[in-house]
Formats: structure tokens, sequence, C-alpha cells
């Protein structure tokens, strides 16, 4: 079975890098189509972003402040914040400072009175440590998919298919919190072998307390490899049934080659998709996977900031996840196409 | 190796239906208990689901099979009491998913004019979020309870079914008993209830199950953050995260909760799964 295995990183040889004469630069074109369409639509999800975090009931101010301060008390908060201001003209200046990394102030820290109110500095640490809590999962993850899918669809009705694909059919349906609650349960309570929290201490880094990390990357992969596992599968099986392995075979080419050198690369691109879907999974399960453990990443922050009523929180958060959302979406796209001959001839 | 290759072997379809049948039976036999225990749960409880009944955090004992929660509070009542709001709120949000997705799919698809690319790329738009964070938005905006959670999955959810019914009723709007019905002087919504409707129903009903697991998923997520439903309501998902202190003293105040929300979501997908299998093949899109 190793042999199956190794040739899993993606295949970028000459072969299928071909560039594409005749017409002028068609993948230029499409990388600027999709760039200007990915551009256009985080710019609709900053509106959806701000009006969301503004139509909150009563007001920023009165809600910081509570029902029962002066009426002098919430204006001069709103002056501060500058809610005073039309809806629109916020929404521009908070973007143009988004798009250069102000993201204002903390309404919270500003209605406490703190001097240090400014929400960038606030993002860094967290967005460290989620990216780094993201990333070994992604390394984690994106070998075993196909590993686990390719071996499962190879081997598709028998016994080792059943041994992978019934776990990630329970596993990968489970939310987060209920597999992360029986990991804690099973490696903290009765184990005692690792922390059922990451709080990575005051200033800690990630890299320092590894072993915090094990449960937040355990529930993660268990959630994604499921999914992904399933559909990898599926895309060996329908590969292993074109015609093309089938004249393979009859010309005598062995098993291990028909899958090294026909299979597999034809497997890979479909694959491109399903693993940029898992990577955007994560940007949304590390939402909760954080919470479940207290890591103290992006995920908590944004929890907390919708919990504490901090709008300008929120929408910092919110417009970086969605981004990161985006690029992820596009680079796959990219990728594919670069992957795939006969897609790059459609364009 | 691979035998199945070498003889260029399909994979055993005998069994695979075998396996994917019993999915099935196990998964609608889940179903029904888990259902029964929504609905009938609060009648067998044998404590209120509200009152406290002894120590905080104690151990499964006679009087309380699944011991008490982090407030002294009966688990197994709670745990009975607490799948009402799951199911019945994951099947509102669904159908407000339904309703709302074929609503705009139609319209997006059968009105060619500057409406379909206007809902077409507001769906794009929400479909560029990560489900959980657009549901935290819409709590941000609206706050938490009932109708906003139920709202909340209606709106991550929709585009999906907005894009089949789209692509569908394109389709069918070419054929001709639509055009017959044109030429006959219907009126649109007419045309659009009886001729295009029924025939986009198969693919759209193919979903059902995986979209019911979503909601259902998203709803308890939320409530499981805090941000959702608010104590001391009894619910699976916020009983999760309410008792974790305790996770040591009385793990049943945890586990029971998770078991039925995982028994749950794992015998809805199975019959998700069929129903996918049988009616449609799409489904990866949310």
């Amino acid at each position: 079975m190793v042999a199956s295995v190794e040739p899993v990183t993606p295949v970028t040889g000459d072969r299928i890098g071909t560039p594409h004469r005749g017409r002028r630069h068609p993948v230029l074109a499409f990388v600027a189509r999709r760039l200007l369409a990915a551009v256009l639509t985080l710019l609709a999800a900053s509106i959806l972003i701000y009006l969301a975090a503004s139509v909150l009931p009563g007001n920023a101010a009165e809600v910081l402040l509570g029902r029962n301060a002066s009426p002098a008390a919430v204006h001069h908060l709103k002056v501060e914040l500058g809610l005073n201001r039309p809806l629109v003209d916020r929404y521009l200046s908070w973007l143009g400072g988004a798009v250069s990394g102000d993201f204002g102030r903390s309404a919270v820290a500003v209605a406490e009175g703190r001097p240090d109110s400014a929400i960038a500095a606030t993002l860094g640490r967290p967005l460290f440590n989620s990216a780094v809590l993201a990333l070994i999962t992604a390394l984690l993850l994106v070998p075993l998919t196909l590993l686990f899918g390719m071996t499962a669809g190879v081997f598709a009705g028998r016994r080792l298919d059943y041994a992978i694909s019934v776990p990630s059919l329970v596993f990968g349906g489970l939310p987060e919190f209920v597999s992360g609650t029986a990991l804690i349960f099973l490696f903290f309570t009765v184990l005692g072998a690792l922390p059922p929290v990451a709080l990575l201490g005051a200033t800690g880094s990630p890299f320092s307390y590894l072993n915090q990390l094990v449960l937040p990357v355990l529930t993660l992969l268990a959630v994604a490899l499921g999914a992904g596992i399933r559909q990898v599968r599926s895309g060996m099986i329908d590969v292993l049934q074109e015609d093309f392995i089938r004249f393979a075979r009859l010309n005598g080419v062995t098993d291990s080659r028909i899958l090294l050198r026909y299979a597999l690369r034809n497997a890979l691109a479909p694959s491109v998709q399903i693993i940029a879907q898992n990577l955007q999974y994560l940007v949304g399960g590390i939402i909760i996977v954080e919470s479940v453990f207290a890591y103290p990443g992006i995920g908590t922050y944004l929890v907390n900031a919708v919990q504490a009523r901090d709008v300008g929180e929120v929408q910092a958060a919110a417009i970086i996840l969605a981004a990161i959302y985006i690029v992820i979406n596009i680079i796959a796209d990219l990728v594919v196409v670069l992957l795939v001959p006969k897609l790059r001839t459609e364009l | 190796m691979a035998t199945a290759i070498a003889h260029g072997r399909k994979p055993r379809r005998r069994q695979s239906l075998g396996f994917y049948g019993a999915g099935l039976v196990v998964g609608v036999v889940l179903l029904v208990l888990l259902v029964g225990v929504a609905i009938f749960g609060p009648l067998l409880a044998p404590h209120s689901s509200i009152q406290t009944i002894g120590v905080p955090a104690k151990p499964p004992d006679g009087s309380s099979p699944l011991g008490t929660d982090f407030l002294g509070r009966d688990v197994l009542s709670r745990v009975l009491c607490g799948g009402r709001s799951t199911l019945f709120l994951g099947g509102a949000a669904t159908l407000l998913t339904y309703l709302l997705g074929t609503s705009v799919g139609l319209i997006a698809g059968y009105v060619r004019t500057a409406v379909d690319p206007l809902l077409m790329r507001s769906v794009d738009v929400l479909l560029a979020f990560p489900a959980l964070l657009l549901m935290l938005l819409f709590v941000t905006a609206f706050g938490g309870s009932a109708a906003v959670l139920v709202g909340g999955v209606a709106l991550v959810l929709f585009p999906g079914v907005a894009r089949i019914v789209r692509t569908a009723t394109l389709e069918i709007s070419t054929r001709g008993y639509v055009e017959a019905a044109v030429a006959r002087g219907e009126t649109t919504l007419a045309i659009l209830r009886r001729e295009v409707f029924p025939n986009v129903l198969g693919p759209i009903v193919a979903d059902l199950g995986v979209r019911f697991g979503w909601s259902i998923i998203l709803i308890a997520s939320v409530n499981y953050l805090g941000l959702g439903l608010q104590p001391p309501t009894a619910d699976w998902g916020l009983m999760i995260s309410e008792n974790r202190d305790i996770i040591s003293g009385n793990p049943a105040a945890l586990l029971a909760p998770a078991a039925m929300l995982a028994l749950l979501v794992i015998s809805v997908n199975l019959v998700g799964d069929a129903l996918v299998r049988r009616l449609g093949t799409s489904g990866d899109q949310r």
C-alpha cells in the first residue's frame, strides 16, 4: 500500500503545465476576471458585515452603557465613537481604515475609558494563534485526506474501504463541540494525558504549548477528514472506471504503474477542490473549536466580541475571516485551472 | 495489491447497496426513537428540567440515573426535555430554507430580466461567508432567540437551494408545456406553481436530509456558544457548554446530551445519504 500513497504531492510537471498557445494569455484573463469578482464579493461582504453590526437593537452606545445610563453619557459616547454621523459616512471611513489595517476603536474599551482602544492592536496575537492551529491541521489534513480517500477508493466495497468509510461517515457529520467534548473526556478525564483547555498562558506562543494543541487539532481533523475522505474516495472510483485505465490494463501496464501514473494524477484535480473546501471549512471550524478549548485565536475573539456586543471587534474579525475564505476559494480555482489542461482550453 | 483494478472490476455492487440499505434502516429507527424522545420526553421526565433536586455535579445514583448538573438539576430530565428545541427549531429552519430558496430560485430562473443576476449575485455574496460566521453576524444584528436562530439558519442555507432550483427552472421553462401555458395566457404565478414547481421538486427533496442535518448542527453550535437560547432552557447544545467545568465531577451531564446530539446527527445523515443516493447526486454544496 505504501507505494500507492507516495505520489500524492501535486503534479506540476511540464506535461501538465504546457502553456496554451493560440489565444493571448487566456490564463491571465481568467486570473484577472476571478480577482475582480473576488474583490467585488469582498466589497459586498463588507457592506453586509457593516450593516449586520449596525442594526444592533438600540444602539451600540446604549447597549454598552446599560439602560440606566444618562442621556448625556450616551450622547458623549456616541460622539466619541462617531455614531452620530450618517451610516454611509461611517461605512466609508470604516472601509477606508480597514483596507489600511485600521479597524477603528473598540467600543467596549472606549466605554470603559481605556486608553489602548485601537482594535488593530488586539488582532495580531489571536490571528497568529489561529494561523498556527489552522496550519498544523492543514499540514496533517491534506495528506491524510488523500491517503485515506484514495485507499478507500482503490479498495471500494472491501473491508479496508469500510474500515475507512464508516468512521469518516460517523465523525465527519458530528458537530465539532460534540467530538471535542468526547475527546476531552477521553484524554483528560479518563486518561489524564492532555489538558482540556489551551490557554497558552498570558503571552505564550502556541509552539511552547504543543500538548495543548493536540486536542483542538484532532477535533478539526475528525470533522474535516470525514467529509474529505468520502469525496476523494468517490473521485478515485470514478477515475478507475475510465476507459484509459482499462486500455492501460489491456496493454499490460502493471497495477502499480496504473495507480501511480494514471489514476492518481487524474484523481488529484478534483481533489484540489475538495482540499480547498476543507481549508475553507477550517476558517469556520476554528470559530467553534477554539471556543471548545478556550484557545485564544480569532474565533474566540469573535465569539467574545459578539457576547460583549463590541460592534467594531465583530466587524474586524468577520471581515478578516470572510477575506481569508474568499482568498482560499480563488486560489483553489487557479490551481485547478493550472492542473487540468482540459479546463484551461475552455477558459 | 488492488485486485479490483487488476481485473477492471467495478466495486462490488451488492455489498455496497447492502451496507447503505442497512444504514438507512438504522437511521430511520434511530430517528423515530429520537423524535419520540423529543415529543414525549418531557412527559417521561422524573423531575422538573429547571428545578434543583440536589447538590451540583452529583454522580449518578438511584434517584437520578444520570446525576445532577452544575446547578444541581436532574440531568436525565433535562436530556429528555432538551431535544424539543433542537428538533423543532431545526425543522422550522429547514422549512424556511426551502420556502426561501425555492421562491428565489423560481423567480430568478423564470423571470429572466435584471432580477435574475441581482438575486443570484446576492446569493453569491452569502455563499462567500463561512456558515457559522454568517450565523454569528445574524445573531449580532438581532440578538439570540428561537426566531433569530431559525431565520439565521435559513439565511445561511437558502442560497444552496436557490441555485439548484434556478438551474432546474432555467431548463424546464424552455419545455413545450410551459410555452403552451404561456400561450394559453396563464399568469406567471400559475405557471410557476403548476408547471415548473412540480418538476424542480426532485432535486431539492434529495438534499432535504442533508440540509436538516446542517440546520441542527448550526443551531446547536450557536446554542453551545451561549449566543442562542438562554438558560435555564434545557437544550442539548447549551447543556454541553454549561456543564463543561464539571466534566470530572459528573461526566454524564455533558456526555448524555452530547450522545443524543451525536445520534440525532448520525441518524439524519444516514437517512439523508439514502435520499441523495436514490433521488439525486448533488449535496456537496451548502
